[in-house]
């Protein structure tokens, strides 16, 4: 092993967590017997070199995310996580299962609530979430996709084993890091890829294009697509440019949009033109200003009746929060044996249910070792670790609990999988978190193989989102098999011509002049 | 103006335009070649360098050969070192006529072709580089150069260019036998955001060919590239004939065009590299005969030769 992973293994056990790369004892892994190799042949100057110019590349192509009002890049780690075929195999079907669930399951929230009058969820629970929307209950979407956009968020235990940490099925962003991701590595490691397949991620958006497209109102043709967006002050502007760019629709902002007699039309040059399809950006509460917040700059008054008169697709369906929400979260596998009478595949993070007395009791005297989150937020905000927590953040915790126990749940702090990640002049093990992508186009659920991978870059941290000092990986799916054998053709050589002046050519004119 | 002038101007353009497409081309592709395994990778380089018209000069040729022969290589006309260098020295016998920022900006791109590591992490800079720089050669070009007789050949140049140039970037096509070798064939030539936001939902490899041959709205599509050379063609030689064209370049260019603007078929790919054949041949006749009518020099003196 070469300078860079001096040590590594030493860290990795303290940690306490698995590690991804490395076997006790450093030895690679199967998955990363090939980058293992790669690396080693790399000195510290090569690596820094390529972590620059990588860094460089985001930065010149626009790559970052917003936070505070300023554009920062979103930085990418030179080690890819790498992810064998068989554990894509569980990821894969597990995702497919839940996004099936939670979709069944807002189906019928906004439908007859057969799940709660058959006792599998306390109506109280749904009805108490704040983005349970009563103005959406009764309308169907067309395709049968109000999840069509969905990143559920996996982590790895400390026996390696993948657990659900969190769904997000409303505006689930990151999927432009892995598409950036993988172009930056690939210009960036180019040797990593060598004789390994790695599972393509470019086709994201076509399938995303085409899932969209057939969730059109019925009656519509050609459907026009667009993707609407708060703007360019929102975090994740950039994601929002890229996948309207490579799905080459148009990307609106609210004021963009008029709702007339239930339909939607954009202002263009050429007068007003009819919108089908919206891929929806932004947050339900900010969607239409006659529903929701009338204060709301962002979205378009009337677009909510337009939907439900069958006028317009959005996409994700208004009012998929609720099932997001971190204590219905702590329900789905349950919701996975009433509505598929399955098993689930990937298993839940053990969570209290603060609602409960005695879980309540057992949190608030193990609060210094347990995580606390609140069950609306997203992007880590309000998330309180206890063991990392001073005295008066446990304190001002406990009687935020106190006062609303609807708004918290609490789970065991876990030791997050770690991968070798650049740090200082050596690789150290961080902790990473993956969020799969998938589309779900009414027929079928497409996990895009790959996803983000976040790490938290210091030392020891766990909390890995973007705003709070994380950084990506690239992800890679190896593909199973070997590749077919390459068909071997003679090419014909289309010739070319050359200017009278190339330099020998003048040289020999030259030297002919002299002559004469 | 002198045919001397004329012809290095011809050639800067062609020569700038040939740097500029190779890099694409390589940026791209390298970026494939490197996620195969090396039996692939060799395959796939000596076929790549065949549709730039080059040959492999040995039996073992690997990745390492196949950026000697199309960026590093300064004796080959065909890579973008020679191509640079040749455009430079072109300039360098027509620095009293181009203006002098154009000429600078030539010499020190020379300059800097020497800068850069020469594996497969530096290629990928040194393309973007360079692409950088021909952006730079065009923009000085379109600007500080007089909009007459000789810009029009400099364009002509480009422009001939251009279309043979996109006709190899199809040509790819069947060098990536891989499923997504369309974007990669739109990626070359920059298009590829443009043709995503023209098509809505319509992909694929017959619609990508379709875009880089007939788009009449792209400025890297064959058939705007034909076009504006025979524009050029046409201001070079103004004069309004009632019947055909005396001018064999004009015609040459025109019958490509119109033969591809035309044509009806159902199944584009099949018959591309019948197409590609065409254009190519189109260009280097019209280059020929653009050479005869107006840099007819060589000739004039070998004449000249036998009587002495």
């Amino acid at each position: 092993m070469s300078d860079l992973f001096e040590d590594y293994s030493m860290a990795a056990e303290l940690t306490g967590a698995y590690d991804e790369m490395f076997a006790p004892g450093q030895i690679p892994r199967h998955a990363y017997a090939q980058i293992a190799g790669a690396l080693e042949e790399l000195t510290l100057t090569d690596v820094t070199a390529r972590a620059d110019s990588m860094a460089r590349t985001f930065l010149d192509r626009g790559v970052t995310f917003d936070y505070a009002g300023e554009e920062r890049p979103f930085p990418i780690d030179i080690v890819p996580r790498i992810i064998s075929g068989e554990d894509w195999d569980i990821v894969e079907r597990g995702v497919k299962q839940r996004v099936r669930a939670l979709e069944a399951f807002l189906d019928d929230v906004y439908g007859n609530m057969k799940v709660v009058a058959d006792g599998v969820i306390p109506r109280r629970l749904i009805t108490s979430s704040a983005h349970f929307h009563r103005e959406v209950s009764g309308f169907d979407p067309v395709a049968g996709a109000r999840v069509m956009i969905s990143g559920i968020d996996l982590i790895r235990d400390a026996n390696g084993t993948f657990r659900v940490l969190e769904d997000n099925v409303r505006v689930p962003s990151g999927v432009s890091y892995v598409l950036e991701n993988r172009r930056a590595m690939a210009k960036g490691l180019p040797e990593a890829f060598g004789q390994q397949r790695v599972r393509p991620v470019e086709e994201y958006p076509r399938r995303l294009l085409s899932a969209l497209r057939k969730s059109a109102p019925p009656s519509v043709e050609d459907p026009t697509v667009v993707v609407l967006t708060p703007g360019v002050y929102n975090s994740a502007y950039f994601e929002h440019t890229l996948l309207a760019g490579l799905m080459g629709v148009e990307l609106v902002e609210g004021r963009d949009l008029i709702c007339r007699g239930n339909r939607v039309y954009m202002r263009t040059t050429a007068g007003e033109q009819r919108v089908d399809v919206i891929y929806k950006r932004i947050d339900d509460e900010f969607l239409d200003p006659l529903q929701f917040r009338s204060d709301s700059m962002l979205g378009c008054p009337g677009i909510v009746n337009a939907a439900r008169a069958g006028g317009v697709t959005v996409t994700n369906a208004v009012g998929n929060g609720v099932a997001d929400d971190k204590l219905v979260y702590s329900y789905v596998p349950d919701l996975i044996r009433y509505y598929l009478d399955e098993e689930p595949v990937i298993d839940n993070v053990d969570t209290y249910r603060l609602e409960d007395e005695q879980s309540r009791e057992y949190v608030l005297a193990h609060l210094d070792e347990l995580v606390v989150k609140p069950v609306g937020g997203s992007g880590g905000k309000g998330l309180v670790i206890g063991p990392d927590a001073s005295k008066e953040e446990l304190e001002a915790l406990r009687a935020k609990v106190l006062a609303e126990p609807r708004e918290w749940i609490a789970q065991p702090v876990l030791q997050l999988s770690t991968v070798p990640t650049m740090s200082g002049d050596k690789f150290a093990p961080r902790h990473v978190d993956l969020r799969p992508f998938a589309i779900n186009d009414g027929d079928d659920v497409y996990v895009l193989p790959g996803g983000l991978t976040r790490v938290a870059l210091k030392e020891g941290s766990l909390i890995v989102n973007s705003s709070q000092g994380g950084g990506s990986k690239d992800t890679w799916v190896l593909a199973d098999g070997v590749p077919g054998p390459v068909q071997q053709g003679q090419k014909h050589v289309a010739e070319r011509a050359s200017g009278r002046s190339t330099d020998s050519d003048w040289q020999n004119q030259q030297a002919e002049t002299e002559q004469q | 103006m002198l045919s001397r002038i004329a012809e290095s101007l011809f050639w800067i353009g062609r020569y700038v335009e040939r740097a500029d497409g190779t890099a694409r081309i390589l940026d791209v592709h390298l970026e494939r070649l490197n996620q195969m395994p090396s039996d692939e990778q060799h395959i796939m380089s000596r076929d790549l360098l065949a549709v730039m018209g080059n040959r492999p000069d040995n039996e073992e040729f690997d990745v390492n050969d196949l950026l000697h022969a199309l960026a590093y290589d300064r004796s080959s006309p065909t890579s973008i070192s020679g191509s640079l260098g040749a455009a430079r020295e072109n300039a360098r016998r027509a620095r009293e006529t181009v203006s002098s920022a154009l000429w600078e900006c030539l010499n020190t791109t020379w300059y800097g072709l020497n800068q850069h590591r020469k594996d497969v992490v530096g290629t990928y800079r040194f393309c973007n580089w360079v692409l950088e720089r021909t952006a730079m050669v065009t923009g000085l070009a379109d600007t500080t150069v007089s909009h007459d007789e000789g810009w029009q050949f400099l364009v002509l140049g480009r422009s001939l260019e251009r279309a043979d140039m996109t006709a190899r970037m199809l040509s790819t096509q069947n060098v990536m036998s891989s499923s997504m070798s369309w974007v990669n064939m739109l990626r070359c030539a920059g298009a590829y955001e443009s043709f995503l936001r023209t098509r809505q939902a319509a992909f694929g490899d017959d619609h990508a060919a379709e875009f880089l041959l007939l788009d009449r709205l792209f400025p890297r599509s064959i058939v705007y590239a034909l076009s504006d050379a025979e524009s050029c063609l046409a201001s070079l030689e103004p004069t309004y004939q009632r019947v055909g064209f005396g001018n064999d370049a004009r015609r040459v260019v025109g019958q490509a065009r119109t033969f591809l603007e035309f044509h009806q078929t159902d199944d584009l790919l099949s018959e591309l590299p019948e197409h590609m054949e065409r254009v190519q041949k189109a260009t280097a006749q019209a280059s020929d005969a653009i050479s005869r009518k107006y840099f007819s020099q060589a000739e004039d003196l070998s004449w000249v030769g036998e009587l002495s």
